[in-house]
């Protein structure tokens, strides 16, 4: 399966630059998630990776040969749709074996096809229906098969699941991830939600605004973000911030915001010194905080308890620190009374810190 | 206790007996409304209606009035059936809008797939393209018997100074001509509604199709197309019901000659009427082409709602299934 190469690539609508220079680098049999906000590009780089959209700068490399040139049908690729783009006046049979057929494949081989592909997403008693008396997630079934029947190289998937209810959504990612270990293809998978990326990817590529913010394993990106975007984006409930300074106390870093004075250990205290600009924004994940009610003022929030939500064995917290609002998990056996006062211990390694005004990470 | 039982259950009766009046009252507002169109529709369409189908039962000159006129049956319609200047002028119409509906789908659609991206410009080519559908029809006929006269008209003027033969336009090809100039008349009519459909077709399934390996021409025959018949054979439909009629645009380019060449049925209607004086005989030919178009219209109704049905079925299994 063809290794993909985009290189620097740049999309021109007229005078408006949506795509400001993708770099991107997708190795074998990789599943790369594209993820974003609405508007960020992602659809735009899946789309001129099939063809769909033209290159208006630089050039894609597919197995080591530019492909910006060609039509979507001769750069050996699968694609399936956000709004699953079957042929309504097709049954199901025939949605699937469409491309086969244009081939000119024999028709034993085209039949042996179908029933294979369609076993394989479980299809089998619905290939006769055509696709207007099928439930969403039985035509999203048939757009899988579809882009599976044709043994291509390249699988893209364009937010396939976001028109599918909240139980169907879990039960198909579920079915994805299984398929995508079954199948040797290179795929790319667009989504703005970040659950699909971070379950699904072997590699996120987080995008904003026409670039890429960062990229690499689900657990990097959750556990290193570059940047406050990055850090805000992954991870539900969002991760916290708050406003703070850089201050050294007897030859230890602090970071001292309105309500908290947290101490800085080990590498987040040498880089902190390190930064030339003391104005910061201190980012803590609600799973790295945790009731303690011992826990010292200089590794601790002391947080007061606004709205609980109950979610099952979890509880989310909204509480208020100085002025900031800051979401914490928690044990929902723990009974919390709303207005109490509450002390949470943070973790070292909870805290990230990131400059004010480039919202870059301090490392 | 018993009385003030007895008072309140009165008191109901009462109360129910006043609901119905207004529920009666509530039934019959629908009908209320629909009077005065109900009113207009007898006097403006039942009632001539009628007197044409009355009308074809007599022998009927202009000079009569129709109570004076004697009543023969179906002698009309019978001695139509037998009479070949009758069935010279259907055959003509039928081989009329035969052509013409055949030439402008295939043109009109052409067109439409042709048309239907976005260059600059094109919205501009779109209304021009639509223009020939706006221009009265008598206007269009004189317009063509200019372009066609035999020596100083448009085309075998061309003809000439290219050194090639002219051609006899209204005269030995008069059919041929007066189908050209339906054909540039009225292929609009069938290209902004194929245009309509093309673009109301959905996208993505156009681009699954270029990602599964279809050709430009394998789009068109393969996704276009299909999607697009149901319109389509609407749309036919409607223009095989209007080149029945026509009238005004052969009436000022051929007057039906040479011969009976070009006498399409609406204009031996006018002339049965108005030359031959014979009002019944005309009225009786009316009425074969009423039930002709009548015949199609209800095809058309039973091709919507065939479709209708059809949809609302698969919708039905649809929702059995989830």
């Amino acid at each position: 399966m063809p290794s993909i190469h985009l290189d620097n690539l740049v999309k021109r609508y007229g005078e408006v630059e949506v795509l400001h220079g993708i770099e991107l680098e997708m190795a074998d049999n990789e599943f790369t998630v594209l993820v974003g906000p609405s508007g960020c590009g992602k659809s735009t780089t899946l789309r001129m990776i099939a063809g769909l959209e033209t290159v208006s700068d630089r050039e894609i490399w597919v197995g080591g040969e530019p492909v910006s040139h060609l039509e979507p049908k001769e750069r050996d690729l699968a694609m399936v749709f956000q709004d699953y783009a079957l042929y309504p006046h097709m049954n199901v049979a025939q949605n699937i074996s469409f491309a086969l057929r244009l081939q000119r494949r024999p028709k034993p081989e085209i039949d042996q096809k179908v029933r294979e592909v369609a076993d394989m997403v479980g299809l089998t008693e619905f290939l006769h229906r055509k696709p207007g008396a099928l439930s969403g997630g039985q035509r999203q079934r048939v757009a899988m098969a579809r882009a599976l029947a044709k043994d291509s190289g390249i699988f893209l998937f364009d937010e396939p699941l976001s028109n599918l209810d909240a139980k169907l959504r879990g039960q198909m990612r579920a079915e994805l991830a299984l398929m995508s270990q079954r199948v040797e293809k290179n795929m790319i998978y667009v989504t703005h939600d970040q659950i699909e990326a971070m379950t699904l990817a072997d590699r996120i590529v987080v995008m904003h605004g026409g670039y890429i913010q960062q990229q690499g394993s689900p657990e990097d990106l959750f556990k290193r973000p570059v940047n406050k975007f990055v850090a805000g984006f992954l991870g539900s409930p969002p991760m916290n911030f708050l406003d703070g300074e850089i201050e050294e106390r007897d030859g230890r870093a602090f970071v001292v915001g309105d309500g908290f004075a947290l101490a800085l250990e080990g590498e987040a205290a040498a880089s902190a010194k390190g930064h030339s600009d003391r104005q910061v924004t201190l980012g803590i994940r609600p799973s790295d905080l945790r009731h303690d009610a011992d826990a010292p003022p200089e590794a601790a929030l002391s947080l007061d308890v606004m709205v609980s939500e109950y979610i099952g064995s979890q509880s989310v917290l909204l509480c208020e620190c100085g002025g900031a609002k800051v979401m914490v998990e928690m044990n929902s056996e723990n009974r919390v009374g709303l207005g109490q006062t509450l002390n949470f211990a943070v973790s070292g390694r909870g805290i990230h810190l990131f400059d004010r005004k480039s919202e870059a990470a301090i490392h | 206790m018993a009385d003030a039982a007895l008072t309140t259950s009165s008191s109901s009766t009462a109360r129910q007996a006043q609901r119905n009046r207004a529920l009666s009252l509530n039934r019959l507002t629908p009908y209320m409304f629909m009077a005065p169109a109900v009113f207009i529709m007898a006097i403006a369409l039942l009632y001539p209606l009628g007197y044409m189908v009355w009308g074809s039962f007599r022998d009927w000159d202009p000079s009569q009035t129709i109570g004076e006129a004697e009543f023969v049956g179906l002698k009309n319609y019978i001695t139509l059936w037998g009479d070949p200047n009758f069935r010279e002028s259907l055959w003509v119409t039928l081989k009329f809008a035969f052509f013409v509906v055949t030439f402008e789908m295939v043109i009109g659609v052409g067109l439409a797939l042709l048309l239907d991206r976005n260059i600059r410009g094109m919205s501009a080519l779109r209304t021009m393209f639509i223009l020939p559908m706006m221009i009265a029809p008598v206007v269009v006929g004189l317009m063509w018997r200019y372009m066609y006269h035999p020596t100083v008209g448009t085309f075998n003027r061309t003809l000439d100074g290219l050194g090639l033969p002219t051609v006899d336009w209204l005269g030995q090809h008069a059919l041929m001509s007066v189908i050209i100039a339906d054909i540039w008349q009225w292929t609009p009519f069938i290209f902004i509604l194929a245009l309509a459909a093309l673009q109301s077709l959905p996208r993505s399934a156009l681009e699954a199709a270029r990602i599964d390996g279809a050709t430009a021409w394998q789009q068109i025959w393969y996704i276009k197309l299909p999607l697009m018949l149901p319109v389509l054979i609407v749309t036919g439909l409607l223009r095989l019901i209007d080149a029945f009629k026509v009238l005004e645009v052969i009436l000022v380019m051929t007057e039906g000659g040479p011969g009976l060449s070009t006498e399409i049925l609406a204009l031996r209607i006018s002339r049965t009427a108005t030359e031959f004086r014979e009002l019944g005989v005309a009225a009786a030919m009316s009425n074969y082409l009423l039930l002709l178009l009548l015949a199609l219209t209800m095809g058309m109704f039973a091709f919507t709602r065939w479709q209708e049905a059809r949809a609302a079925r698969v919708r039905m299994a649809a929702e059995e299934d989830s």
